[in-house]
């Protein structure tokens, strides 16, 4: 139904499609990050990212984050760094990526003679296999093969009249070309709970979301607060459910097709939402620390990359999947302009609709996923945050549309 | 969609964002002093409105919900006029408190 561009996508062999060439860094503890930045600083000019897991201590949650990250269609190689005597299952984690393909290689630094060798030896593996995953097979890819996350971060009063209704436009877009769409976080959709579950696909589903729901609000009350900053206050919004039904407007109108926790991908296209916040009893503090901590989420669920509105004006961008800032304040696209993709704030200035700024965001989003740097992404950020959480697993009433 | 539903009785410097909604929005700064035409009346605003922030479409009672893009954003703390700034010194959420920068405290406006 749309112009969207013809994509040349890396085919990964367990037949996923990729729009980035990655070569991930993986430390497997903080002790192994530095040893981890300085082999990417090695490789400035090239898709060599640094993602890890920073506890010393085992956690299934960020085990699986990782797995699905360093299986992530937008990571043609792997490279697991580890100090040597952290609780992570570093063998578990190579296993999986080679059964997915993948060039994967490990180095214990502990066993590997320190910091500088491992760094060289390091090294010396992300220079051949970058020249080697350069002939990685390419396949056309479609709009319906894409997954794209959402996420609001640095929110104001114009987030949900201008940038966020946009992208909900360029969600109705790409989920009506058959692609899938994956909005959240629940901490920050308090107040529309009742919305949602009319949106459901299934009864069944519904429930499942007012379930999600009140665990949300009981988890947030333990914590003390609400997801809600004071720049958030400063930029005009006054309570939890303001910004929350601002940040609800990225959801478009789509139905929603399915409920996913972190590394859950979504079975087919359609809408689904994002479930964050740990199961069981409060444990571990906040579900998410900062904005990186869903984005990173948000890619294990599969997202090729990420649409990102912000009003009081977030630079941040992401490794392993592009970032695509849209900037909902017209003042801070004024203030910031070198670091925003689109200025939705025309909006509220008269100079553009909101059905024009979503079509400008979905034809961004089919350049992005055909090569195109987004903003941040050629400025180099490259953020990336983990922690710790538990889960359980989705019920069948989650997916009701999966065979 | 962006509309006021009576155009010429309220300032185009407002939005009303749904049309049972109780505030309106500034699309724009509007500096204290200026007088705003709000819902067929003339309201002389007290503090500088930044963009976005919202102000009292009609008075407002103490308890009432606070309506914007037709859902509510919480209850008002005490009443309200006409015109009037609503913001954390007269709006509360109904579910939990937002905190401002010196840690535990909840937010004032």
């Amino acid at each position: 139904m749309s112009e969207f561009p013809e994509i040349s996508a890396y085919l990964r062999a367990d037949g996923r499609k990729g729009i980035r060439n990655i070569v991930a860094v993986c430390y497997l503890v903080e002790c192994a990050r530095h040893v981890s930045s300085e082999i990417a600083l090695r490789f400035r000019g090239d898709d060599v990212h640094v993602v890890g897991f920073p506890g010393c201590y085992p956690n299934a949650y960020g085990w699986e984050m990782m797995r699905r990250l360093a299986t992530h269609p937008n990571v043609g190689a792997v490279l697991l760094v580890s100090l040597g005597c952290e609780g992570f299952n570093r063998q578990a984690l190579e296993e999986a990526v080679a059964a997915s393909g993948r060039p994967v290689s490990t180095l214990v630094i502990q066993q590997t003679g320190g910091t500088l060798a491992t760094i060289e030896a390091g090294a010396a593996w992300v220079g051949e296999t970058l020249s080697k995953i350069a002939e990685a097979p390419r396949a056309p890819m479609a709009a319906s093969e894409l997954v794209v996350g959402t996420i609001c971060g640095g929110s104001d009063a114009t987030s949900g009249i201008t940038a966020n209704p946009a992208m909900g436009r360029a969600f109705d877009l790409l989920i009506a070309d058959g692609g899938a769409g994956i909005f959240e976080e629940p901490g920050e959709l308090i107040g529309c709970e009742g919305f949602m579950a009319e949106r459901a696909v299934t009864p069944g589903l519904a429930d499942e979301i007012l379930a999600c729901m009140d665990k949300t609000e009981r988890y947030y009350r333990t914590m003390g607060h609400s997801s809600f900053a004071p720049g958030n206050a400063e930029g005009g919004l006054t309570t939890i459910e303001e910004k929350s039904l601002g940040a609800y407007a990225k959801s478009g109108r789509s139905a929603i097709s399915g409920l996913l926790k972190p590394g859950d991908v979504p079975p087919a296209g359609g809408l689904y939402l994002l479930d964050v916040i740990p199961d069981g009893e409060p444990r571990f503090g906040f579900p998410n620390i900062n904005d990186n901590a869903e984005i990173a989420e948000l890619i294990a669920c599969g997202s090729h990359m990420v649409l990102f509105s912000t009003g009081r004006g977030s630079v941040v961008g992401s490794a392993l999947a592009p970032v695509i800032k849209v900037c909902a304040n017209p003042d801070t696209y004024r203030n910031l302009t070198g670091d925003m993709d689109v200025d939705a704030g025309r909006i509220l200035e008269g100079r553009a609709t909101l059905d024009e700024v979503g079509a400008q965001i979905y034809a961004l989003i089919g350049r992005v996923a055909g090569g195109q740097r987004s903003v941040s992404e050629s400025l180099g950020h490259r953020e990336f945050i983990l922690g710790y959480k538990s889960f359980e697993p989705i019920g069948p009433a989650c997916l009701p549309l999966a065979s | 969609m962006l509309y006021n539903s009576r155009m010429s009785e309220t300032d185009p410097r407002l939005i009303r964002l749904a049309p049972e909604d109780n505030v309106l929005v500034a699309a724009r700064r509007i500096e204290s002093g200026e007088v705003l035409r709000v819902d067929g009346s003339d309201v002389t605003l007290a503090k500088t409105l930044p963009l976005g922030f919202k102000v009292a479409a009609r008075a407002i009672a103490a308890g009432e919900k606070i309506l914007k893009y037709g859902a509510p954003l919480g209850s008002a703390s005490q009443a309200i006029a006409i015109g009037e700034v609503v913001h954390g010194h007269n709006l509360r959420s109904d579910y939990i408190p937002s905190y401002d920068r010196d840690g535990e405290g909840a937010f004032k406006g």
